[in-house]
């Protein structure tokens, strides 16, 4: 093929070299994933600060005056969708997926650089428009992160002159980046892998990424389509989603729409998006326990099939987030169901990762740590779910801080904690340099510790029946002393929590010159990333030899091999089983294959 | 094809050959190009697109509480002083299935190497493509000298409006974006570009683009005109 990985006309090419080709408008997926990871590590900064706001009025109701009714919904609206998508998706998929993908398949980079350079970006433009809606009339929408029609489009609340335009427009361009940089990550996984890379010799966290990616290409689209029509009904006045209303005794020029249809089209994207952020995380976090551990990862197989059965069964439990908006009984129940049989193949990932612990050699590096919490908090927040899915025990739980406690443990921070062990475990590899690790300690401890001070109490709220999202409980008769007293308390502990983020910041920085400098391999890995002839990768990843993989990535430990670890790229060894797998035929020492002849016609087709 | 892999000379099944492919390295798709594996994961995720716009109208058909109009009627052209339905739209579909075939011809004569007839074919299928979207022009023209409008509609439903002007305004898209496209590439055709680099698969990409957008037409038409 002529743009065969193998052809590799590339190994001679040294790659741009002003500072503007290289560092700004880059083609290469490395310097692309860093300013993704940046961009989104920047506006998550934003819903960090948004959420400090919205528990200083929830724990010491009006100590900070500017935050009125008004600004408490639009800070709790811009926190939820800037968590979930700008900075979540953005990280693992245009983060992690970038940086990893490439190095861990063994290709030079993505399959088509310029389409991954736009993808950024774009992505960077959805970013700026959302954030410019912090600085129009009206400010930033206050409909909530899922801006249920009507009232997301309608007079009253707040943001509705320009906040609601800005949110829909941004979210139709982080789509279209989004898909821009997602057919090039599953493209470059299926077709671009190294000689000897067989799908089943993967690390998981490629699968993951991989899983993850294929349903944001067939989750987003929903999204697309209903912003496009719910920003039709807020601009030029269709009522696709808009029944009859009358508003101050007027009636408005709506009706005859469906704001159910907008909840299934939401949450037909929604539910899939939970897992697009989570099965990035399982796999990371697969592999950063498998290598701390010094042991081969549980039932590698069983994990793979499992990333894919979760991906399939996430796109029919969609409606188990709107057991209360009125359903015909049949279907809660076949949502139900659907919902409680997503447990199994999630129990099993989690089975396995405790079974990948159970007798290792067990390093409590930081990136252990994190991985840890990440199984600790995703099993506690897997069981508040199976709560939830369960419709009779939903219904008076719907609605309260037991829900915010859920999705929180399960989706914010579990995946946060991925995200902070990858950092500590790949950050040598981008720079060079480890990260301090008397700073990742602390910030490691009082994240760990500080999250379940704020989300376990949450739990006994939503018991108590404190209804989520609102602005003040100060008034509302059965509410008791303690759940003041409670608020009080999670709001010290988020802030405490906030503040170390700024530690990790400053760590981020700090170590960029004076962290420990770290050779190739430090921790020992034995994925393809970890092989690279320099550290940090220079342009085209591997020099002039593409390399030739040889096993999978968990040969941790093997009885025989003088070190504990062995490289996918290590050729087999005499004490080792001989390679089963029918690969491709080209011998593998010959340098590229001597010039490709043109495709002929094919078969059947001249 | 080119390579021929050692197990596919022996004879085994379709499916012991896709369970090799996919447990081989490298590729999942064996020689095919990067180009083409993502335009057809492109096109997958284009369906959902056009699967959620096409649920979406039947849902707010059946919410409205106004009458749907009579498509028949809505969509009748009176020439010559007969009312004849849906003539406009038996017209349009019947050039955007034509124009899938001067396109299936084009990506033969690519694989043949006639550049030439390609670059023509290719030609001739932008102009029936663009002539869909002129006729297209047309209907959107005369409704609105109806009163139709996306919200509001002196037939009935105004959903009507809306779904009609919203969906077949993206599909039209589509085809115009598919204009430029085959039109761009019909011009490296003649230009030798694809000559040079040995392969016209291009040309075949282009197609699978092109035939995707009929069969979405074709949905449409089903869903929204005959019903
Ligand atoms: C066995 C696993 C799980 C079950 C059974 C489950 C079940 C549920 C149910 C029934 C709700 C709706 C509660 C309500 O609104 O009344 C819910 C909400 C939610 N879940 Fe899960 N869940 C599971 C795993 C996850 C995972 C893995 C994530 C994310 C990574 C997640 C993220 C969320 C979010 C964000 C919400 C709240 C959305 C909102 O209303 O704003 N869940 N879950
Ligand atoms: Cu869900």
């Amino acid at each position: 093929m002529t743009e065969d990985n193998a052809t590799d006309t590339e190994a001679e090419d040294h790659g741009p070299t002003t500072f503007l080709t290289k560092y700004v408008w880059s083609q290469d997926h490395k310097v692309i994933a860093i300013q993704y990871g940046l961009t989104a590590i920047a506006i998550g900064l934003v819903a960090l600060v948004l959420s400090w706001l919205m528990r200083m009025q929830l724990g010491f109701p009006g100590a900070l005056e500017f935050v009125d009714q008004e600004a408490y919904y639009q800070y709790a609206t811009m926190h939820g969708m800037i968590m979930v998508i700008y900075l979540l998706t953005a990280i693992f998929l245009g983060g992690f997926g970038n940086y990893l993908i490439p190095l861990m398949v063994g290709a030079r980079d993505m399959v088509f650089p310029y389409l991954n350079m736009l993808s950024y970006w774009v992505y960077l433009i959805a970013v700026l428009v959302l954030v410019s809606s912090f600085f129009v009339p009206g400010g930033p929408t206050g409909a909530g992160w899922t801006l249920y029609p009507p009232q997301s489009i309608l007079e009253g609340t707040p943001g509705y002159d320009w906040g609601i335009i800005l949110m829909l427009t941004s979210l139709v361009i982080f789509i279209i980046a989004f898909t821009m940089g997602g057919l090039n990550y599953v493209t470059t996984i299926l077709q671009a892998r190294a000689r000897g890379m067989t799908l089943m010799r993967m690390p998981l966290t490629v699968w993951g990424i991989f899983v993850a990616t294929f349903m944001g290409l067939l989750a987003f689209p929903v999204l697309f389509v209903s912003g496009v029509m719910l920003l039709l009904d807020r601009v030029i006045g269709t009522s696709f989603f808009v029944p009859e209303i009358i508003s101050m005794g007027e009636p408005l020029a709506y009706g005859g729409g469906s704001p159910l249809l907008f909840q299934h089209l939401f949450w037909f994207f929604g539910h899939p998006e939970v897992y697009i952020v989570a099965l990035p995380a399982f796999g990371i976090v697969s592999d950063l326990l498998s290598i701390h551990a010094r042991k081969n990862i549980f039932g590698y197989r069983m994990m793979v099939w499992a990333l894919i059965g979760i991906g399939a069964l996430s796109f029919i439990v969609w409606a188990h987030h709107m057991y209360v908006s009125g359903m015909d009984p049949a279907f809660g129940f076949f949502f139900a169901v659907t919902t409680l049989i997503i447990a199994v193949p999630t129990a099993i990932k989690v089975y396995n990762w405790v079974l990948t612990l159970w007798r290792g050699d067990i390093h409590l590096t930081i990136p252990m740590l994190f991985s840890i919490s990440f199984v600790l908090t995703f099993v506690f927040g897997g069981l508040t779910g199976l709560f939830l899915g369960n419709v009779v025990v939903d219904v008076p739980l719907s609605d309260t801080y037991f829900v915010v406690a859920h999705f929180h443990m399960v989706m914010g921070v579990a995946p946060i904690m991925v995200v902070f062990g990858a950092i500590y475990h790949w950050y040598p590899k981008m720079t060079g340099r480890m990260l301090n690790g008397p700073m990742g300690q602390i910030h490691f401890w009082v994240t760990f510790l500080g999250t379940y001070a704020i989300y376990f109490p949450m739990h006994y709220l939503g018991f108590v029946g404190v209804p989520r999202r609102y602005y003040g409980y100060e008034d509302i008769e059965f509410i008791p002393q303690s759940v003041h007293d409670l608020n009080a308390a999670i709001t010290v502990a988020a802030l405490f929590v906030g503040v170390v983020q700024l530690l990790f910041l400053y760590n981020l920085v700090w170590s960029l010159k004076r962290g420990e400098l770290a050779g190739g391999n430090p921790w020992r890995a034995t994925s393809l990333e970890w092989q690279t002839p320099n550290t940090p990768p220079v342009h085209g990843n591997w020099g002039k030899n593409m390399p030739q993989v040889h096993r999978w990535a968990y040969d941790f430990s093997v009885p025989g091999a003088d070190k504990d670890f062995m490289p996918q790229n290590m050729p087999r060894q005499s004490f080792e089983a001989a390679d089963v797998h029918k690969l491709d035929p080209d011998p593998p020492t010959a340098g590229p294959p001597s010039d490709d002849p043109a495709l002929p016609p094919r078969e059947g087709e001249a | 094809m080119a390579q021929k892999r050692a197990v596919s000379d022996q004879n085994i099944t379709i499916g012991q050959q896709l369970v090799e492919d996919w447990s081989s390295d490298r590729e999942a798709f064996k020689n095919v190009s990067w180009g083409k594996s993502m335009m057809w994961i492109f096109l997958l995720s284009d369906t959902f697109i056009f699967g959620t716009f096409l649920t979406g109208y039947m849902t707010v058909r059946m919410s409205t509480t106004v009458a749907w109009p009579n498509t028949s009627e809505v969509f009748a052209l009176t020439i010559g002083g007969v009312e004849l339905p849906l003539v406009l739209i038996a017209i349009m579909t019947f050039v955007l299935i034509s124009s899938s075939g001067t396109m299936a011809m084009a990506v033969n004569m690519g694989y043949q190497r006639q550049a030439k007839k390609a670059a023509i074919l290719m030609l001739i299928t932008a102009l029936l493509g663009a002539s869909f979207v002129g006729m297209q022009a047309f209907e959107w023209t005369k409704l609105i000298h109806e009163g139709v409008r996306p919200w509001e509609n002196p037939f009935g439903a105004p959903q009507f409006g809306a779904a009609f002007f919203m969906i077949t305004g993206f599909h039209g898209l589509h085809v115009s974006v598919g204009v430029i496209f085959l039109v761009v590439v019909a011009t490296k055709v003649l230009r030798g570009d694809y000559e040079k680099r040995g392969d016209y698969q291009i040309v075949e990409i282009t197609g699978l683009y092109w035939h995707f957008v009929d069969l979405v037409w074709v949905f449409i038409f089903a869903f929204f005109y005959l019903w």
